[in-house]
């Protein structure tokens, strides 16, 4: 995925602009900076979510398993449903080395309205791995998450990155990734000024 | 698009999924009509078209706002955009998904429910027919406003305010059939008008959902 040039905003206020960088396949990036610095806002123009103010994004689109910082989980379905869902709607079938990588065994019937936050987090990651995606876009995955269970994640990422996929991550936190690169977003913060269109007509 | 409608229906019917919601209200404002207007069997059978059409119309207005509030809520919507889904198709899901848990029910009882407002015995069939045949349009139509004020906070107020004016031409033509059947007059002009209210809103609406929707999750 190649990104060049990207602008990016919210409510028709541009936050980020003038940013460049490429992810490789088995590569992963992580993206820093403080809280309302844009993160959000960049990881959903790439996952399509928002058009972008300006500059180009390559290789995105449908190769883009995105995560937020709501799991979208349905409370009143079981951990296997609510995962099965999604594996159904990716077009995949097996959900079990999702339910493997993120401990979730034990689990399986529960509904998820009774998983605790940390578990809720835990089974909102383990979407990712029936996504059967390139590019993971991550916003905040390690919130309400214990040290097992972010060693844990880093883990899946790692597999992840080893199969030849790549992961772009807004953290606040060190997850061990060694080999990851490090992206501070705060240098490329715009100039306040408000767009004259109305973005909701772009 | 299947699982979505099965991942829909299976939390209709869960606690909390509100799937008896329309056909309880339903239900209700048929059982006080006639306690209202009085045990006038003439009026009654008069009224009853009308009465059975308005009770399912606001029975669907009841349960709009959650078609698309739930999902955006706990953040699938966010989840099943990025998803390799058509927003399309999305909303024409949830549309169908609407239609089988709240329009459907209502078909089904509405001539139970005449029986309490003494709708004459020709009534039943073309009563049964124009809601089948409408409330498709009204799910569709609802969809609609559903995708406008998500992520509104109270949009329950505005949603039927934005409905409402969208429902009444779906109401004029389908209560029409219904009173024109009841009454043994001829019903093909108003049932061909009820026809193309529902076939365009299906055919035109969902474009129309997908693409607010697209503008709300910005």
């Amino acid at each position: 995925m190649t990104v060049r040039d990207l602008a990016v905003g919210r409510g028709g206020v541009p936050v980020l602009e003038g940013l460049s960088f490429t992810l490789a396949p088995g590569r992963a990036l992580v993206l820093r900076g403080p809280n309302g610095s844009g993160k959000t806002t960049l990881l959903r123009t790439i996952a399509g979510l928002q058009p972008a103010f300006g500059g180009t994004i390559e290789g995105a689109g449908e190769r883009i398993a995105y995560a937020a910082h709501s799991d979208g989980l349905k409370s009143m379905l079981t951990v296997t449903e609510n995962l099965r869902f999604w594996a159904q709607v990716f077009a995949q079938s097996d959900i079990e080395p999702a339910l493997d990588a993120f401990d979730l065994r034990g689990l399986e019937d529960r509904p998820a309205a009774t998983l605790s936050a940390g578990q809720k987090r835990r089974l909102g990651l383990a979407r990712l791995m029936v996504t059967a995606r390139l590019v993971w876009v991550l916003d905040e995955p390690t919130v309400s998450l214990d040290t097992a269970s972010v060693a844990r994640f880093a883990e899946a990422v790692r597999g992840h990155l080893a199969e030849g996929g790549s992961a772009l991550l807004a953290t606040h936190i060190d997850l061990g990734l060694n080999e990851a690169e490090v992206l501070d977003v705060t240098p490329f913060k715009a100039a306040p000024r408000v767009s004259l269109e109305d973005e909701a007509f772009l | 698009m299947i699982a979505l409608l099965l991942r829909d229906l299976r939390l209709a019917v869960r606690a909390g999924g509100g799937f008896g919601l329309g056909l309880a209200f339903f239900l209700i404002v048929t059982v006080l009509i006639p306690f209202g207007v009085g045990p006038e069997t003439g009026l009654l059978s008069r009224i009853a078209p009308g009465v059975l059409w308005i009770g399912a119309l606001l029975a669907c207005l009841l349960s709009l706002d959650r078609i698309f509030a739930l999902d955006w809520e706990d953040g699938s919507l966010d989840l099943l955009a990025t998803a390799p889904l058509p927003m399309e198709g999305i909303v024409t899901i949830k549309a169908l998904a609407h239609w089988i848990t709240t329009g459907l029910p209502l078909v089904l009882a509405a001539p139970a429910l005449g029986v309490l407002l003494s709708l004459p015995p020709s009534g039943y069939l073309w009563v049964l027919v124009s809601l089948a045949l409408g409330t498709p349009a009204l799910s569709v139509i609802g969809t609609f406003g559903a995708a406008l004020t998500v992520g509104l906070k109270r949009g329950g107020l505005l949603l039927s305010i934005l409905v409402l004016p969208l429902y009444v031409p779906t109401l004029i033509f389908g209560a029409e059939v219904a009173r024109r059947g009841a009454e043994g007059l001829a019903v093909q002009t108003p049932l061909l008008m009820l026809a193309g209210i529902s076939f365009g809103t299906l055919a035109l609406l969902p474009f129309a959902s997908a693409a607010v929707l697209r503008i709300n999750l910005r």
